[in-house]
């Protein structure tokens, strides 16, 4: 049997193989998944989810790109590591930056909402910036 | 290799063009998704590649060159019409009988197998059998010839929720076990988003858009600003679809690849399938295809 079952979140707006290599990373930060442990089978998947099979073959590669699963001819796909959590006290430490500027923020009149708002669409800035290098080259011209 | 291949395909029926202009070259190993709305031209395009019909202008051909039509074609695909036609009157186990005689090759342990997995009674009639059953019967009856393409119209119109589940779960176990290239039409975008790896979109008779989901999403996306910055701002983007409220203006935009810098106050969001496929819908002269047809359509909608 495999270490885990997917599920897909039609309300997520993430991609079906982005939601399959998010739940192998949360499992694996919150131990479920351990090194050794093996993924579904493609097929398994495939039929239980009614998925494309490129999909999950899509969702193992970056799995194995990331240095997480590995995948074993005839066998399967296996958790080779484990994702390394942010130590205590850096996580405490990172906490009470992020209280500072939520007192900064309320102070400014922000409520929750529109902290979290304001967070979320920094998280994206950053995250865009991050990746701007990584240009996706594809087929389709402007018409 | 070309699954489905296309040039300047057109179909008239008497006076009126159902397809014209259709240029498209599927590649193998795709689940190609075919979207468009109704009266469209996606059972003609159907149609012509099955071979069920003949084309007006251009040709047409299957499984990397053959002929739609030609017995070499015929041997290598698999087509469920619409609502699954089959013989109400006869048992599973005459339709197996019946497709075993009437093909070159027919995996009849493939069927009786699969059939007996999903608890078909085979001395039962067609008739009796309910609307999921009868859907499962033909695409079992199509996917033991193993062809190479597997065409489906509008496989899941007469289902419920977990028939369609089962239906296309059995499509992609076939995907995943013989590698065989699908292509299906569908008015359910919803569910095309979890099975189609590559979009024909046709509206007006016309192929609109064309190509790999992941490269399309890829290459647009959703920006959201101020709606009174929105149109000095699209004039320097390839907007397919625009909404304004009053104080929020919502573009869905072509970025042709690579990122560009979001002025401030603008948002930049992911797409989904179902977002671009009825953008495009909503706007029958943007259009979004491969190589030098692209640029004849820019020409054309400039006109």
């Amino acid at each position: 049997m495999a270490a885990l079952e997917f599920r897909l979140d039609p309300g997520s707006g993430l991609p079906t193989s982005q939601q399959l290599v998010q739940q192998v990373e949360h499992a694996l930060r919150l131990g479920h998944l351990q090194p050794g442990d093996r993924l579904p089978k493609v097929r398994d998947a495939v039929a239980s989810l009614a998925i494309n099979p490129n999909t999950v073959l899509k969702a193992y590669r970056e799995l194995e790109i990331k240095g997480l699963v590995e995948g074993r001819p005839g066998q399967g796909t296996f958790i080779t590591a484990s994702l390394n959590q942010v130590g205590l006290p850096e996580l405490a430490k990172l906490r009470r930056s992020l209280l500072g500027w939520l007192a900064s923020a309320d102070t400014a009149g922000l409520d929750s909402d529109g902290m979290a708002a304001l967070f979320a669409s920094a998280l994206r800035d950053f995250a865009d910036r991050r990746d701007g290098g990584a240009a996706h080259a594809g087929s389709v011209q402007v018409a | 290799m070309s699954i489905v291949e296309a040039r300047g395909l057109g179909k008239r029926y008497g006076g009126t063009w159902a397809l014209r202009d259709c240029t498209l070259a599927i590649p193998a190993g795709h689940v190609a998704a075919l979207v468009g709305p109704n009266g469209a031209g996606k059972t003609t395009l159907l149609n012509l590649v099955v071979g069920l019909a003949g084309p007006s202008e251009g040709l047409v051909s299957v499984l990397g060159g053959r002929p739609a039509g030609s017995p070499a074609a015929l041997d290598g695909i698999a087509f469920v019409a619409q609502d699954t036609p089959l013989y109400r009157s006869l048992t599973a186990a005459d339709m197996l009988h019946m497709t075993r005689n009437l093909n070159r090759r027919f995996d009849d342990r493939f069927a009786r197998t699969r059939l007996g997995e999903l608890a078909i009674p085979l001395e039962r009639s067609a008739g009796e059998l309910s609307g999921g059953q009868r859907a499962q019967l033909a695409l079992t009856l199509a996917l033991a010839r193993h062809p190479q393409l597997l065409v489906l119209d509008e496989p899941m119109a007469m289902l419920d929720p977990l028939a369609r589940h089962d239906f296309m779960a059995t499509v992609m176990t076939a995907v995943a076990d013989d590698g065989v290239s699908v292509l299906l039409s569908s008015h359910v975008l919803a569910e095309l988003e979890r099975v189609a790896d590559y979009l024909v979109l046709v509206s007006h008779g016309r192929i609109q858009v064309s190509g790999e989901v992941d490269d399309l999403l890829a290459e647009h996306c959703v920006l959201t600003g101020p709606a009174a910055e929105s149109a000095a701002y699209a004039e320097r983007l390839s907007v397919v679809h625009a909404r304004r409220g009053e104080a929020q203006a919502q573009l869905l935009v072509r970025t042709n690849r690579g990122s560009h810098a979001v002025p401030a106050g603008w948002e930049k969001h992911r797409v989904s399938l179902e977002e671009l496929t009825l953008a495009y819908l909503r706007e029958p002269a943007a259009a979004a295809l491969p190589g030098p047809r692209a640029a004849a359509n820019a020409v054309r909608a400039m006109r």
